[in-house]
Formats: C-alpha cells, sequence, structure tokens
C-alpha cells in the first residue's frame, strides 16, 4: 500500500504524492483526486496536474493558504476510497498503419525478439493501454501495459525528425509523437489521426487517464482516414468501459 | 502597425502564458520576466497580461507607419527613437513614420516593448504567448524575422506625454543575485551536505540558458542514491538536478514533467531577476517561508497598482487638456 505525503513545489504548488510504485490502481486514485479538487474549489486551484503516483496542485496563496489547502485535500483523501475497478474510463481507438515507410524499425523490433512484425503488431494491438500521465511535448502519452515480449533499445543516434503520428516503442514503453520533433524511439507505425491540434475546439485527442486502443490499418485505409481528418468528418472511436473491464 | 525591420538576436510575442493545458503536457510560455513586462503594459496602458515583444541580449529595430504610444522596460537595450535616446523603464509617443531601435543590453538580459492597445496575433488555447518549440502561439509560432508585420489594436486619442515609471519601482539588474526558494518538493532526495552547498555557495550562469531553463554551474549537489525520480510534475523555478549534479532553474517554456529530482523550486516574484541574468552572473539561494513568498507577491502587486493609479492620473489630466483644446479653451 501507499503512503501519501504533501511536497512544497514552489509558493504556487503542492505535490499530494502517492508512493513511488507505477501502478495502475495509484494513478487512478490521482484522477480521481484531480477530480475531486477541480470540481470542489475551482476558486483556489488554478491547474491539476496528473502524473503516474503524484497530483500536482498549482493554488493560488492569496486566496488559500498551503495549511487550509493541505487540510481541505486531507478531506478529500478520506474520502477517495481504495478501488477504482469500477471508475469509467474512456477506451481510444488509435487506428495504426504499422511496417514500411510508416513504420522504420518494425523489423528491428520483430528481430530483437525472434518474432515475425505481424506478431509484434498483434502483440502491440492486443490490449488497451493506460496513458499515465501527458509530457515530454505537448499531447505526448506515458503509456502503460505493453507486452515485455515486444520490448526494444532506443536508437543508439535520434532521429532529427519523427512525423506526427509516428507510433514507437523505448524500452518497455510505447508512445505517439503528437507533434514532429527529434526523438529516439524504435518507430513501428504511424496513425493517420491529429494528435494534437492547437487551433481545434478541443486541442486534444485524449487526456492523462484514459485508455488507447491501436487497431492495425493498411495504407489505403490510413489515407482514407488521413482525409476525412483533414476535412474534419472523422469521428475517432470512443467506448466507455469499467477500469476493470479496459 | 508594427514593422520589424531587424529582430535582434531573439525576439518573440509573449503575454502571461498559457494556463489549463499543463495536465496535457502544454508548456505556460508568457514572459520570463513578469515584473518588466507587466510595467511596460502599464505604462502603456495595456491590460497587464496583454501581449509584448520580448528582446533578448540584443534588441530589435521597429518602423511604426502610423502613430503609436509605446512603453519599453527590463533590460537596458539603449533605445532610440529617430536616433535620439529615451529612456527606459518609459512610455512615450512614436510619431507616424518613427523608427525605435535598440541595441545590446547593458544590464538585463530582456527587454520589453508594448504597444498601446496590445500586439494583435491571434490567440490559440487561450494566450498569444510563442511556444517556440512545438510552433504554436506568436507570430506563427516562431521568433520575429525581419519583414513580419504586427498588427496593432487602435487606440483612440494617443496620449502625448511621455510617462516614466517612479525610480523607487525599477530594479537593479547586477551580476550577483540571490535568489529566494522554498526548498522541496525533494530536497530529502540530497545529502545534507547537498543542501547546505546549495544554501551556501555561489553558481554561475552558465552559457546554456534559455526560456526552458538556466543550467548553473558551481559545487557538486549529491544525491542520496541517485538522480532519477519516477517522473512527476515541473514548473517554472523548479530546480532539477540532474546526474552532473549541476542545478537547472526551470524558466516559461519548461517541460511540464520531468524525471530528476528537485532540490528547491525559486518563488515567482524572484523569478523575474534570474530572467535578466546573463551566462557569468553568479547566483545564490536563500531559503525562505511560504509567507514570504506571499508577501513579495503582494509588494509586486502593489507597485503595478501605484504605477497604475500614476498612470491613470496622468492620462486624465491628458484627456482634460486635449478636451480644453477641442472646446477652445487652452
Amino acid at each position: 500500500m501507499y503512503q501519501v505525503r504533501m511536497l512544497k513545489a514552489g509558493e504556487q504548488g503542492l505535490v499530494v504524492e502517492f508512493g513511488d510504485a507505477i501502478e495502475p490502481g495509484v494513478n487512478a486514485l490521482v484522477h480521481r483526486l484531480a477530480k475531486i479538487l477541480m470540481l470542489g474549489m475551482p476558486e483556489h486551484i488554478l491547474e491539476v496536474v496528473p502524473t503516474y503516483r503524484s497530483l500536482m496542485v498549482y493554488f493560488d496563496p492569496l486566496t488559500i493558504s498551503r495549511d487550509e489547502l493541505q487540510q481541505k485535500i486531507a478531506e478529500s483523501l478520506a474520502r477517495l476510497g481504495t478501488t477504482t475497478a469500477e471508475d469509467t474510463v474512456r477506451i481510444i481507438t488509435i487506428p495504426v498503419a504499422y511496417g514500411g515507410d510508416f513504420g522504420p524499425d518494425l523489423e528491428f523490433v520483430a528481430s530483437h525478439n525472434n518474432l515475425r512484425p505481424s506478431e509484434v503488431i498483434a502483440l502491440h494491438t492486443s490490449v488497451p493501454y493506460l496513458i499515465y500521465m501527458l509530457g515530454f511535448t505537448p499531447g505526448f502519452p506515458y503509456l502503460g501495459g505493453m507486452s515485455e515480449r515486444i520490448a526494444a533499445p532506443r536508437l543508439t543516434t535520434p532521429r532529427v525528425r519523427i512525423p506526427a503520428g509516428s507510433v514507437g516503442i523505448a524500452g518497455k514503453q510505447t508512445g505517439i509523437y503528437p507533434i514532429e520533433s527529434p526523438g529516439g524511439w524504435q518507430l513501428i507505425g504511424r496513425t493517420p489521426l491529429t494528435i494534437f491540434n492547437p487551433s481545434g475546439p478541443t486541442p486534444f485527442l485524449f487526456a492523462a487517464g484514459d485508455y488507447l486502443q491501436f487497431a492495425a490499418i493498411d495504407a489505403e485505409e490510413f489515407s482514407t482516414i488521413k482525409d476525412q481528418v483533414a476535412s474534419t468528418s472523422y469521428v475517432p472511436s470512443v467506448r466507455h468501459a469499467t477500469r476493470a473491464e479496459a | 502597425m508594427c514593422v520589424i525591420l531587424n529582430p535582434g538576436i531573439m525576439s518573440s510575442i509573449q503575454d502571461n502564458g498559457r494556463m489549463g493545458y499543463r495536465a496535457f503536457g502544454m508548456p505556460v510560455s508568457g514572459v520570463m520576466d513578469r515584473y518588466a513586462s507587466t510595467m511596460a503594459n502599464i505604462l502603456a496602458g495595456n491590460a497587464c497580461g496583454a501581449a509584448v515583444v520580448e528582446m533578448t541580449l540584443r534588441g530589435g529595430r521597429f518602423s511604426f507607419p502610423h502613430e503609436a504610444y509605446v512603453a519599453i522596460c527590463g533590460a537596458d537595450m539603449q533605445a532610440r527613437l529617430n536616433g535620439k535616446k529615451v529612456r527606459n523603464w518609459s512610455g512615450f509617443y512614436v510619431p507616424a513614420g518613427s523608427e525605435l531601435a535598440f541595441g545590446f543590453a547593458l544590464t538585463g538580459c530582456r527587454g520589453y516593448l508594448a504597444i498601446s492597445g496590445g500586439i494583435l496575433v491571434p490567440q490559440v488555447m487561450g494566450s498569444r504567448s510563442t511556444y517556440l518549440r512545438a510552433g504554436i502561439g506568436g507570430y506563427h509560432g516562431r521568433a520575429l524575422q525581419a519583414g513580419d508585420v504586427l498588427e496593432i489594436a487602435r487606440v483612440a486619442g494617443l496620449s502625448f506625454r511621455s510617462n516614466e515609471l517612479a525610480h523607487s519601482a525599477v530594479p537593479t539588474y547586477g551580476n550577483d543575485l540571490r535568489l529566494r526558494v522554498i526548498l522541496g518538493p525533494q530536497d530529502d532526495l540530497f545529502t545534507e551536505g547537498a543542501v547546505a552547498t546549495f544554501l551556501n555557495s555561489d553558481y554561475t550562469v552558465s552559457a546554456r540558458n534559455d526560456r526552458m531553463g538556466y543550467l548553473l554551474e558551481g559545487e557538486i549537489l549529491t544525491h542520496k542514491v541517485g538522480p532519477d525520480i519516477v517522473s512527476d510534475a515541473l514548473c517554472p523555478g523548479a530546480i532539477q538536478v540532474p546526474g552532473s549534479g549541476m542545478p537547472i532553474v526551470m524558466m516559461a517554456d519548461c517541460q511540464t514533467t520531468g524525471g530528476y529530482a528537485k532540490i528547491a523550486t525559486v518563488i515567482g516574484p524572484d523569478l523575474a531577476m534570474l530572467a535578466q541574468a546573463k551566462a557569468g552572473d553568479r547566483v545564490s539561494f536563500v531559503a525562505c517561508r511560504d509567507a514570504d513568498a506571499v508577501a513579495a507577491r503582494i509588494s509586486e502587486l502593489e507597485l503595478y497598482q501605484i504605477a497604475s493609479s500614476a498612470h491613470a492620473a496622468k492620462n486624465a489630466q491628458f484627456r482634460l487638456m486635449s478636451k480644453g483644446i477641442e472646446h477652445g479653451i487652452d
């Protein structure tokens, strides 16, 4: 079990830390607390940032003291509960074209693990992944739950430019590059979806606490979906489930 | 309208930052020196968070085809209007067809140019700030270049009077900074000796300093076990210490999460002073309590209040005068 600590991050920041483990149950509590605080005291809280096992609370020290805030958070923690299996979560389907130009490192990831490329794809699309947190670049998801059978080391020389939507593997982690950026992950595919659209009404396709389900598509489907995304007629597939089901 | 003839070393459009998206990994960005930019806006008669031009180390050259009223604050970049010296920390009238030129910063690092009415780049996710790394906001998501044209909101009845900030409200940018910090969130991951070293020795601003962070050099800070933590949230002012043992102070464009232990956080009001530091400047840290930081913030807000009132009084006088002219009294 975890032990909760409240830490100082400057006069405007308070970190609620639920131990050290990267674990879905702990992360679920972080998201639960985030919701309670944002709904409960929006007049004092500027922003909250959920991460793996802690919640950053940015507050206005001119309207509430740290002591008062800690007291309120302690009250919320008491109501938090411990079982999160029945929480409702979103599972968002991310279509991905694997291999070839879309995923130049698929062959490497396969041979590194003594698998065929098709087996890597099957394993990568076999379960939904929890978005523990977003960070690194706008919209970049830190995902958990990937099979260790498709783990692969980072590139020794990072690529200077990785196209937006690239799906990669680094160690035991998998993720998507929301914007074009440099990076050292092994690229196994690419999604035609726009992960981050700063000028859109909802700039981000997904949030921390959601689950992503990758689904294999071919090059033709990739370009069809890409066109639909461009004309804003594409509706991403989102289903709701309990955390236990996800 | 304001035309960029020369952008200087690195100039970008910034406001008070992009709030509310840090949970999505979106950095806040915004002005590095909140104090200087806010005073520039006050002297220009703008709302405190209006978009301004932030210039770094050497300012640019700007042409004004139409009349305007501008204010300059922050680093002293030896500004000249049509060749004539104009005072830093002041607002002044710019006749149509003028050229405003800045040089190297004599003191400080970042100069701010506020223009009455505000700079009308589109808002992206609620802010006009440029986040250079992702090419978002500001002027087409990038630093200013020669030939760029900034649209300015039209203001009726521009003042002709210069407007100078009270001397007592003008900060001194020395080469020796003492910054107040609140220890934590992970000061317990450092040896006791490291925390003492951090608070009792001088650091030097390295050449690796930019809108994302300031890497400092000096005594090594030793972690009890290692520098890595399970990644958590990161805010401007946070002092990360990677394996090198050298502290990095996070600044406006810093990432929202990070994986190194943070020994302390520079308080908001003092971060503006670091934004004016250059490579080679010396920095030391002193621990303070929440109450000290809140008191510093209240003092900062009081200075804005005093400057706003002074500006409003001057403006009212000007309005009275121009009314007099209209009615043929003067």
